[in-house]
């Protein structure tokens, strides 16, 4: 019982972050039709900027804003400068280039970041917490991230629900030409969207970083667990990949805890494979709309 | 109201308008009609920005047209209405309005919203349903309505009559006239379905191959027996 309490508490916290990573790409699928595989070296890129502030002696919550606020800045000028020119072309451009800038940040990560591992912070505790004499699997930093990325959600979908700028964003995802026709700034939506799926980005890196080691490549195997948290999810749906998220999170965390951890990264993949398989659409498909 | 002169546009080698000259004036519906290919919905296209004129003037209330972005055309009165497909189908009813609403620049304002809910209760009735869900008919009328929540000078309809049943034609057609008449709207009507259009147009133009070879009132162009049989079909 105990050991399953505690495999179920592992997944739900790593569940949580894969639900962001997978959150961030499903923001730029949605409005630009570009699968994102930089989403990883983008989110390593500024939790090392977050590093550099902390080292620098500032407090860790100062680095977490910091970063935070780079990743919005670095959503918005990829988008701008590097992005913008392929969108609106054949797809495989944007996968290409996208590919390309997971090599470009990986590339200058190394050179201005040093291509070693460093320790990285966490601000609450790392032990686990005791219910009842007993310490369960669940940290004060594990709380730390449940809360934060149920907090993230929570904004994003009150942006999109219920404000002007979120209706825009929504109306320039699902039709260019006719956001444009009502008068809605299609390509600052572009550029928002970008951004706001950086900052959640760098959130999965900060919460990943927490209280571990940071390497230029520390985040390349989350690209694969987001992306199948993605796609369970569907692609386009910000919920899905909440669900999808926690639903490879605890399967992941069940396959380590009662098979093996060394098959987790098969176990990904099987789920992937079923998925595609048996809904391709994701477990939040809708149905699609008949043509007439 | 609105003016083009000399206007040329195309795709790459294709030539779609060639030296289109012609006017809608305020308060009138100018129906412009023509076969699949004709050149029309360029002409829209054109004047809305959407595309750019490799030549030609579009003088719209004394501002020139030719370079402004799709997206400001809302502010300056104009509103481009999209075949029914133009709905946004993953947004709710309530949602569309409200976007056409804000092409103006400010906030929505909720007298708009009803005012567009009394001229058409089907979208009232349906207000949290996804777009999706509706009729081609109410489809048709979403657009039209959304596009009047900007508080427009002047429509620019792409042939509302596509798909839809005659009964319905009628319906939609009579409220444009309503329009026009209460409202003051100037309307430029791109139509394949030239009796119906030319049954409400005040104004006529006829494409044919990306020239005009027509414009007279309309009651002229339905009477002239040659030209219809050459040109409208019916």
């Amino acid at each position: 019982m105990q050991q399953f309490l505690n495999t179920a508490l592992t997944g739900l916290t790593l569940g949580m972050v894969y639900a962001a990573f997978a959150l961030a790409l499903v923001l730029i699928w949605r409005s630009t039709r570009i699968v994102n595989f930089a989403q990883a070296p983008m989110a390593m890129t500024t939790t090392f900027v977050a590093l550099v502030v902390i080292d620098a002696g500032f407090s860790y919550w100062l680095g977490f804003v910091a970063a935070l606020l780079s990743g919005l800045v670095l959503g918005a000028v990829l988008e701008r400068v590097v992005v913008r020119p392929v969108e609106g072309k054949a797809e495989i451009n944007a996968v290409i280039l996208t590919l390309g800038l997971f090599i470009v940040l990986h590339g200058l990560a190394a050179v201005v970041f040093g291509n070693r591992y460093r320790s990285f912070p966490a601000p609450f505790g790392l032990e686990g917490l005791s219910v009842g004499g007993t310490t369960i699997a669940l940290n004060g930093f594990g709380i730390f991230t449940i809360v934060s990325v149920l907090l993230v959600m929570a904004l994003l979908v009150a942006l999109f629900r219920f404000t002007d700028v979120g209706l825009r964003m929504r109306a320039s995802a699902f039709n260019q030409e006719v956001a444009r026709l009502l008068g809605v700034k299609v390509g600052s939506m572009l550029t928002l969207g970008w951004a706001l799926a950086s900052l959640v980005g760098s959130l999965a890196g900060l919460l990943i970083a927490g209280g571990s080691l940071v390497h230029p490549s520390y985040m390349d195997s989350v690209v694969v667990f987001g992306f199948v948290a993605a796609v369970l999810g569907g692609l386009d749906s910000p919920l899905g990949a909440v669900v999808g998220g926690l639903v490879l999170g605890l399967s992941l965390s069940f396959v380590s805890g009662y098979v093996g951890s060394q098959l987790v990264a098969l176990a990904a993949l099987v789920i992937l494979m079923l998925v595609l398989t048996l809904r391709p659409g994701g477990l939040f498909a809708q149905a699609p709309e008949r043509r007439v | 109201m609105l003016t083009l002169t000399s206007l040329c546009a195309g795709y790459g080698p294709i030539t779609a308008l060639e030296d289109v000259s012609l006017t809608a004036r305020r308060g009138e519906i100018t129906a412009v009609l023509g076969a699949n290919g004709a050149g029309k919905t360029t002409l829209l296209r054109t004047v809305s920005g959407l595309h750019r004129a490799r030549s030609g003037a579009i003088d719209f209330d004394g501002t020139r047209l030719e370079t402004v972005a799709a997206e400001r055309m809302p502010r300056l009165g104009l509103a481009h209405v999209p075949e029914g497909r133009g709905v946004i189908t993953e947004l709710t009813v309530e949602e569309n309005l409200r976007l056409g609403g804000l092409g103006r620049g400010g906030r929505v304002s909720s007298a708009d919203l009803s005012r567009v809910n009394d001229l058409f209760p089907v979208l009232g009735d349906r207000r949290a349903a996804l777009a999706s869900t509706l009729s081609g008919g109410e489809r048709q009328m979403l657009v039209i309505g959304r596009a009047l929540m900007a508080r427009p000078t002047m429509l620019l309809l792409d042939e509302p009559s596509l798909g839809l049943a005659p009964r319905i034609v009628a319906q939609i057609f009579g409220l444009v006239r309503t329009l026009v008449r209460e409202d003051g709207l100037s309307v430029l009507l791109v139509e394949q379905n030239a009796r119906s259009a030319l049954s409400v147009a005040d104004h006529g133009v006829v494409l044919n191959l990306g020239r005009v070879v027509a414009d007279a009132p309309a009651d002229e162009l339905a009477g002239d027996d040659q030209l219809r049989h050459a040109y409208l079909g019916f």
